[in-house]
């Protein structure tokens, strides 16, 4: 009881002692800066420089510096430009090709990493350790770097093509013989070496969501008859599909408007969006076309993450139902 | 004597059914670690069977070599005369209900039920049937469309049970069925698994750290410590005959006391307890002999308290140390003159006015207990 009073005053006193920088600093002016401030970078460094390519894209193209104006001879909201992005072939099929090639990709990815990221999850704590870093590793070395040295590898006259061109040549009737197998230039580089880049983004995400995973409901449906591959179809599989959505987003969006992997290996005659986007704005100088381009890429990329969104906010609220 | 207690008990466990689980000297061993050490337990039809110990003695590992989740490393299990050795869980006649339910999340209640069914070679409309008729047997029916994340942890237990029961096992296991329940809904649903078990007829096995769920659920127990079963039998042969130290200190409390035989004469012995300062008179144990060193064990609910010297054998002074009121019962600490302290029980039969009680603090009381009462150790 004692011991009760005597901490009555002091608590008062101290409430006293803080009324100062204290009661400054918990104004609730603060936590509103602080939540702030995500919002504000996103919109000085999203929504802005967003806005700036929409207005560019209605803009009309003309020889000044910079190559383009609003208004003078033309309305002000000139869509001009893309009436041209729907009605010529060379966008639509850039487009076709990117997704097509980044479809590709992210399948190729989902694929292979499943597997890589289910056996992440099933060796012992020490192994594991080793084999994320494994995984992560490619990207201490330049992405550039690693770029070119695909090229080295599929070009005509290296010794991996020289290779495969011997193995397919014993294989294969004497009248099909080949000199060399082309695989620079050909979207199937593109697919290759864009797969190879974006493998980690696959299985991380993926290994997040299946070691969290409880191994009991395996073995429970092991328990009630299912063999080891119908447990993986029955639990594992249903379960882990926000991992797959996660590692597929991951892949695909940015497989999709990749620049340098096309550029380098790609099929010149084929272009991808990210090779049009360059094209328009540092050779042609038609910065509306490219500001077009590039809206409609992100429309087109903005649909598959609400997408996301919705199912990721859909999983949280179950989880949230749950005591 | 012995012997007529054995008949006596068995009279309560089903009889007249050969063994219909037989774990037969198995031995589990991680690395150098001996979870379960040559266990060898029969188990009949029909029964309801507890592993009873404390984490780490082994309990859960034998549960899980018996669903096939691990291989014995020594050792054969037989369920129904058939050797379950590389026999994977998957196809073992076993189902078992886990600790945590592990229910699937993404399936509904029906779904969930129905999940082994679907290895069943039985029509869609047979199928269902099952399904309603486990659903009508845990009383699920009107949450037969909810996910397990919408109903409440009870209801959850219940289809984690009819999950199991659905595709009618030889042998269901329960793994800590009731821990995760509130002290209500345990009780509740204590009574409710009985009767399921004797609707279905299962044979049931339960593993339990919890002393008071393996009594009142099972027919009999095995209490297990450090991978080896100490002692098996009906609960009441466990409490009231316990044929070591270690199960009549797992089971309920206990005050063991050292002493040596004095005197063996048909069925009572004497024993000489230094802490009792002379002889005390107990129900003999087949194979001790006078001059043996023996461990006297006294339960506190077995022994009278008063103020006057009882008439009697056994009659031991002490001061009241300690004391506890729980209403229905009074909990003294008694002192002996040797500095030992000792509990009693004692069931408060009529109304007490404050300072009536039989002891208070620092009272001389007598303590004092029938010879058949104390319970004789020799290990």
């Amino acid at each position: 009881m004692t011991e009760l009073s005597a901490t009555g005053p002091k608590t008062t006193r101290k409430a006293a002692r803080r009324s100062g920088l204290a009661r400054w600093f918990n104004r609730r002016g603060w936590s509103d800066i602080t939540i702030a401030t995500p919002y504000l970078w996103l919109l000085i460094f999203f929504l802005v420089p967003f806005l700036i390519v929409i207005a560019m894209s209605v803009a009309t193209r003309t020889p000044t510096s910079p190559p383009f104006s609003f208004g003078g001879d033309h309305p002000l909201i000139n869509t001009a430009t893309y009436e041209r992005l729907f009605s010529d072939s060379l966008y639509i099929r850039a487009f076709l090709t990117s997704i097509r090639n980044a479809a590709f990709a992210t399948f190729l990815c989902l694929l292979i990493g499943y597997p890589m990221a289910l056996g992440l999850t099933r060796v012992s704590k020490s192994w594991r350790n080793i084999l994320l870093m494994l995984v992560i590793l490619p990207f201490w070395t330049s992405f550039l770097l690693r770029v070119y040295a695909w090229m080295g590898l599929m070009g005509n006259n290296s010794w991996f093509n020289k290779l495969l061109t011997s193995a397919y040549n014993m294989m294969m009737p004497e009248e099909w013989a080949l000199r060399s197998i082309q695989m620079m230039n050909t979207n199937f580089a593109v697919v290759l070496v864009t797969v190879y880049s974006y493998l980690p983004f696959m299985i991380l995400p993926l290994y997040a969501n299946l070691e969290k995973l409880d191994m009991t409901l395996n073995e429970a449906a092991e328990d009630l008859g299912s063999r080891p591959f119908r447990v993986f179809l029955d639990v594992t599989l249903p379960l882990s599909v926000p991992g797959i959505v996660a590692g597929g987003l991951l892949v695909f969006i940015p497989a999709s408007g990749e620049l340098i992997i096309p550029g380098l290996v790609g099929n010149p005659s084929q272009p991808m969006i990210g090779r049009v986007i360059q094209d328009e704005f540092a050779s042609a100088r038609d910065w509306p076309m490219a500001s077009a381009v590039a809206v409609a890429l992100l429309l087109l990329l903005v649909v598959p993450m609400m997408l996301y969104t919705y199912f990721d906010a859909k999983a949280h609220e179950k989880k949230a139902m749950e005591p | 004597m012995q012997a007529s207690i054995q008949t006596a008990l068995d009279a309560v466990a089903p009889q007249d059914v050969a063994p219909f689980i037989r774990i037969e000297g198995v031995t589990k061993r991680f690395g150098t670690f001996t979870a379960v050490s040559s266990v060898t337990l029969d188990i009949k039809k029909g029964e309801i069977f507890a592993l009873l110990g404390g984490s780490g003695c082994g309990k859960t590992t034998l549960l899980r070599m018996l669903a096939g989740f691990e291989t014995p490393t020594e050792g054969r299990i037989f369920i129904d005369g058939q050797d379950m050795t590389g026999v994977p869980a998957y196809e073992r006649p076993v189902h078992m209900m886990f600790q945590s339910y592990a229910l699937f999340p993404h399936m509904t209640v029906e779904k969930n039920v129905a999940y082994g069914l679907k290895h069943e070679r039985m029509t869609d409309a047979e199928r269902k049937a099952r399904v309603r008729e486990m659903l009508e047997l845990v009383q699920l029916t009107q949450f037969s469309h909810r996910k397990p994340h919408q109903i409440s942890g009870g209801q959850r237990q219940r289809v984690a049970l009819a999950r199991a029961l659905a595709r009618q096992p030889k042998l269901l296991l329960l793994d800590e069925p009731l821990a995760a329940l509130d002290k209500k809904l345990r009780e509740h649903t204590q009574f409710e698994l009985m009767d399921i078990q004797d609707k279905t007829g299962t044979t049931f096995m339960v593993v339990t750290h919890d002393q008071e769920e393996a009594m009142i659920l099972s027919n009999r127990i095995a209490v297990m410590d450090k991978g080896e079963v100490k002692q098996v039998g009906t609960p009441t042969e466990i409490y009231e005959y316990p044929d070591s130290r270690f199960v009549a200190g797992f089971i309920g409390s206990i005050t063991f006391f050292d002493g040596k035989v004095a005197s063996v004469t048909g069925d009572t012995a004497m024993i000489e307890v230094p802490d009792f300062g002379g002889q005390v008179s107990a129900r003999a144990i087949p194979g001790i002999s006078a001059g043996q060193d023996i461990t006297l064990a006294l339960r506190p609910e077995k022994i009278a308290i008063g103020r006057t010297k009882p008439e009697g054998p056994n009659a031991i002074e002490g001061t009241v140390d300690d004391l506890g009121y729980f209403g229905k019962d009074s909990l003294y600490k008694v002192k002996l003159g040797s500095g030992k302290v000792l509990s009693v029980l004692s069931v408060n039969g009529r109304r007490v006015g404050e300072g009536e009680r039989v002891a208070d603090w620092e009272d001389r009381v007598w303590l004092s207990f029938d010879p058949g009462a104390a319970i004789l150790l020799t290990q």
